[in-house]
């Protein structure tokens, strides 16, 4: 699947009970989508750290949206439901949308859970791929989404532009 | 003993978990004796009472009894550590316990 080089508009119903669309995030000067959803472990091992950045770089501006595209039926752990109490237990700082007819997460070219994608201002990708380098945050040596995002802000490209995702598949509709 | 590790390929975690689980086993004198099986359909996964991957039976008991009740499905298994952060593979611990 090819990866968009320019974030997708979507207007996706989010677990504070609104409806979010691309545009209303046109002032953040750095958007970032996560891929995610709510069950599978590498998101659980990641989310924390996803949760902090988003806190981290709010006073910046930089604005972070997860949306879930997973087959609830098949799975349902990812259920719209099942979205709301997981992100009030996580206690999550940013959106969290639902995009049940998985037409966002194909235009992204989305393939697993979490995967990052991080649009300048301009709303271009400049970084696609992994969080970090590990699962294991005491294992952590490369900081991808943090570097990415600080190179946005900068206005410079990022020192690595593309890792590869590492998390379960994203979970399709057959 | 019968040692088996059920996956499926669609999780990335089963080559770590299959990794861990050699290292302890050759710890024991065990080495080799890993029946690796996958599991490529929903049914197959509901006629195995597969959890997700990866599943690890001892003897046909599950390293995990605590996760193993969980729906059966193609899935990523999430294992709670002793420290209770989420895994995506069992500790050593976990491996340890279930050949002792």
């Amino acid at each position: 699947m090819t990866v968009a080089e320019t974030a997708p508009a979507f207007g996706l119903p989010g677990v504070d009970g609104r409806n979010h669309m691309l545009d209303e995030y046109a002032d953040a000067p750095v958007l970032v989508l996560v891929q995610s959803c709510n069950h599978c472990p590498y998101v659980l091992a990641w989310e924390g750290r996803i949760d902090a950045l988003a806190r981290e770089y709010a006073d910046r501006g930089v604005r972070f949206v997860a949306i879930n595209s997973n087959d609830a039926e098949a799975y349902p752990a990812d259920s719209f439901d099942a979205m709301v109490r997981h992100a009030r237990e996580a206690g999550y700082s940013f959106d969290y949308l639902h995009d049940a007819s998985q037409e966002i997460a194909r235009a992204l070219g989305s393939e697993r859970t979490p995967e990052a994608f991080v649009y300048d201002a301009d709303r271009r990708l400049v970084y696609h791929g992994a969080v970090d380098d590990s699962r294991e945050e005491e294992r952590v040596t490369a900081h991808y989404l943090r570097d990415a995002i600080e190179a946005a802000l900068a206005g410079e490209a990022p020192p690595v532009a593309e890792t590869p995702p590492v998390g379960c598949t994203v979970k399709w509709r057959s | 003993m019968r040692i088996e590790l059920l996956y499926w390929e669609g999780c990335p975690s089963y080559p770590e978990a299959k990794a861990l689980l050699e290292e302890v086993l050759a710890e024991r004198g065990l080495a080799g004796q890993v029946e690796m099986r996958e599991v490529l359909t929903h049914e197959e996964a509901v006629a195995l009472s597969f959890p997700g991957s990866p599943t690890i039976r001892v003897n046909g008991r599950d390293v995990d009894p605590a996760g193993a009740g969980v729906p059966p499905g193609l899935t990523c298994r999430v294992y709670v550590l002793g420290d209770g952060r989420p895994s995506p593979v069992p500790s050593r611990r976990q491996l340890e316990e279930a050949l002792s």
